[in-house]
């Protein structure tokens, strides 16, 4: 069976895809005036697309807003979304496949379908192409259509072939692609520049120059986007071209419509629970375990209650799930009653299976960590339960950053400890009032929150400057002292600054640390 | 190890009640790395001027656990207790402990109860430091029963630190006064603070008679493996007959 592949070219898929999303036909409201969508770069905001009006007005893709602004003053502009454009090419990609059964991307704009063997379904190529060109007219995308043997020759026919054409498996796609421009190949910029110097402007050129020529010329050329000859041989089927498939993933859902809408928690508890029991059962036949859960309430008079909940390490117990619903339930307003309750679970991770851990067991044995944070970080938020790791830094507060309790530490130089460090940091530093031998002694008395301490044994100072790359340059240094009072107390304090350091007035004192 | 060596001291010990098994002379004296009676929940009272109570609890932790244990340990501060105190700061605790802390910041006293007791009860925590100011509604004599039967059933050593509280009621099984010391001069520069020293009065506990120590973290030695085996913590007695530096050097085999 011949292979054939379809290749679909949204040629303005940027400015479709705005319209759509302001809900506009072509050529209606603000589509009818010039318009361009706008990437930010280091440059300053540059054009990604524009419509039909502000094309005929001459801005064009890859040109600065202010050189079409001095074309076309009334341009408006919107910003460019490549992320979203991609995220909806995906989706296409998947509705795409009624014409076949893989499809692949061809970022930015395009797609490839395998239509081998498929054609006779639809009444023939034409009648599919035609198929095509209604459903996609129906979703009000501009596209452009090509049939042919190879992704490539389907490619270059899609963007710079008649439309709808039809390259047949007897036809000799050498013969027939001669007059397409080289940059039907798919190469970069820099490849068809080097090929226009060369003198090689259609594809039927390179088949007139020896092949060993060329090959010499491209030889160190590895990517086949940079080598006009891989293309070539991919286009005219000498070498195979795997297509990467987009494949649909559904996540695991699972919901339970009720025939009575319910208004009491307690039922709301029952039904968690038993969701909470089918999701662990459709996670348990993929060996997956669940990060993240989505619970959607829909209530009667169609409002939806959306409760997400985030696993410290992926689970699928159900007794431990809807226990964590359940403390996110409290304040949920069931009005009229809710009729339909959905679980979903759109982020996992695989989870091998193992021995089934139940709440007795959890009972008798303890609970494990990741259970532990679970609970904490339901009640107290993600934001209450963290653990310290260290950071680049030699200012005494920012060498400690915090992140979740169950992330690994990311590897960092280990730091001399040349000095003791106070066992605890004080969130807000306090100022102290201190006698001390000026201009820089020890410190020999302070008060603190209201009391005075006579201090008989100081270290000091260790001189910490300031971070100049971050901070201003009127921020003084830091001059800190390791004290103890008569009483024992040991605390950690510093001199802001110097006298005469030009930075300010009189040195401050302040009290940072408490130690052990 | 350290302990007693000379003569017992005339102590109240119509107040002890020993646990059964063991003589009244056996259950006597409270001395440090004992690992023998089972989980520990320990308060410890102090004031909030200073960190002698959070130090001393990673001291006795230090001095209980396992050096090879390289469990997770949690921290609990409620948010007075951590504007009071202030945060931990991983530089300064202990080199075999900074690595392994989960800290939990709660709100209210009620919300660190909550994650104090779920604390006790996972079993992959070494074990459990309660920070807490005051003297909070909800910590009352029945919260207090739930932690010792936390404790006690999956076997996790608490200490809970009560800043500038009074002393109520509770069922902890000892309970410690704790007052910083002056500590021992370094050896290379004696006008600098040494390691950290406490004055600590155990003034009940279930098994032992009360009594008031000097108490020395030397946490450093321990984890470098430098000092005597299982000896977290150096005490000293300071009341009663023991004073004069009545306390020797024993053997580790004590």
């Amino acid at each position: 069976m011949p292979r054939r592949v379809l290749a679909i070219w949204c040629a303005r898929l940027a400015i479709d895809r705005w319209r759509l999303g302001e809900g506009l036909a072509p050529g209606e409201g603000a589509d009818a005036a010039p318009l361009a969508l706008i990437a930010e770069t280091a440059h300053g905001p540059r054009i990604a697309a524009a419509n039909a009006p502000g094309r005929a007005a001459g801005a064009a893709p890859g040109m600065m807003l202010a050189d079409a602004r001095t074309l076309c003053p009334t341009l408006a502009v919107a910003p460019a979304d490549p992320a979203g454009d991609l995220a909806f090419l995906e989706r296409l990609a998947i509705w795409a496949q009624r014409w076949g059964p893989g499809s692949a991307l061809d970022p930015p704009d395009g797609l490839i379908v395998d239509i081998s063997g498929v054609a006779h379904l639809f009444g023939g190529e034409r009648a599919l192409l035609a198929d095509a060109r209604a459903a996609f007219a129906r979703r009000r995308l501009t596209v452009r259509l090509a049939v042919a043997p190879t992704a490539g020759a389907a490619w270059a026919l899609a963007h710079h072939g008649p439309d709808d054409a039809i390259l047949r498996p007897r036809d000799d796609p050498a013969a027939r692609l001669a007059d397409l421009p080289v940059a039907a190949l798919r190469l970069d910029d820099a490849t068809i520049t080097v090929l226009r110097r060369l003198g090689l402007k259609r594809l039927g050129d390179l088949h007139g120059v020896a092949r060993a020529a060329l090959v010499r010329r491209f030889r160190d050329r590895r990517s086949p986007a940079a080598n006009p000859l891989i293309r070539m041989d991919q286009l005219l089927g000498r070498v195979p071209e795997p297509l990467l498939p987009v494949i649909a993933v559904e996540p695991p859902l699972v919901q339970r419509r009720l025939l009575e809408p319910i208004r009491h928690r307690d039922l709301l508890d029952r039904v968690v629970a038993d969701l909470a029991g089918d999701m662990a059962r459709r996670l348990e036949s993929r060996a997956l375990g669940a990060r993240r859960l989505e619970l959607g309430l829909w209530r009667v008079d169609g409002e939806v209650i959306v409760r997400v909940l985030e696993l410290a390490a992926p689970s699928r117990e159900a007794g431990h799930i809807a226990g964590l619903f359940g403390r996110k339930l409290d304040d949920v307003d069931a009005g009229f009653g809710i009729e339909l309750v959905r679980l979903r679970a759109p982020w996992t991770e695989p989870f091998a299976l193992a021995q089934g851990d139940f709440e007795a067991a959890a009972e008798t044995h303890g609970t494990s960590l990741a259970a532990c944070i679970d609970r904490l970080t339901v009640r107290l938020g993600a934001g209450a339960v963290r653990r310290p790791v260290p950071r680049a830094s030699h200012l005494p507060e920012r060498a400690q950053g915090w992140q979740g309790p169950l992330e690994p530490e990311k590897p960092l130089q280990d730091t001399f400890e040349f000095h003791d460090r106070p066992l605890k940091l004080l969130d807000r530093v306090e100022p102290i009032a201190v006698i001390y031998e000026t201009p820089d002694g020890l410190p020999r008395r302070f008060r603190w929150r209201g009391q005075v301490h006579e201090i008989t044994r100081a270290e000091g100072p260790e001189r910490i400057a300031p971070e100049w790359w971050r901070e201003r340059s009127s921020t003084r240094l830091r001059d800190y002292y390791r004290i103890e009072d008569g009483a024992g107390r040991r605390y950690w304090i510093y001199r802001l600054g110097l006298i005469g350091d030009g930075r300010g007035g009189v040195p401050g004192w302040f009290l940072q640390g408490i130690c052990g | 190890m350290f302990e007693r060596c000379d003569s017992m001291p005339d102590l109240p010990f119509a107040t002890v009640l020993p646990p059964p098994g063991q003589s009244a002379l056996q259950a006597a004296e409270w001395r440090p790395g004992n690992r023998g009676e089972g989980a520990a929940h320990t308060e410890i009272f102090a004031t909030a001027d200073h960190g002698a109570g959070a130090a001393l609890a990673l001291a006795f932790a230090l001095d209980r656990i396992d050096p090879a244990d390289d469990r997770m340990w949690l921290w609990v501060q409620d948010r007075e207790a951590l504007r009071r105190t202030g945060r931990p700061y991983r530089p300064g605790l202990p080199r075999g402990l900074r690595h392994r802390l989960i800290h939990v910041a709660a709100k209210s006293a009620e919300d660190a109860l909550f994650a104090l007791e779920e604390g006790l009860r996972c079993r992959d925590l070494a074990f459990v430091i309660g920070e807490i100011a005051g003297n909070p509604r909800a910590l009352d004599f029945t919260a207090s029963r739930r932690f010792s039967l936390a404790v006690e059933r999956h076997g996790v050593p608490f200490w809970l630190v009560r800043l500038d509280a009074r002393r109520d009621l509770s069922s902890a099984r000892m309970r410690w006064h704790v007052e910083p010391a002056a500590s021992p001069p370094p050896r290379w520069n004696p006008q600098a603070p040494g390691h950290p020293a406490w004055r600590a009065e155990l003034f009940r506990a279930r098994g032992h008679p009360p009594g008031e120590w000097l108490l020395r973290g030397d946490a450093a030695a321990r984890l470098d493996g430098t000092g005597p085996e299982g000896a977290g913590l150096l005490a000293e007695r300071v009341d009663g007959a023991a004073q004069a530096g009545a306390l020797a050097r024993c053997p580790a085999a004590s």
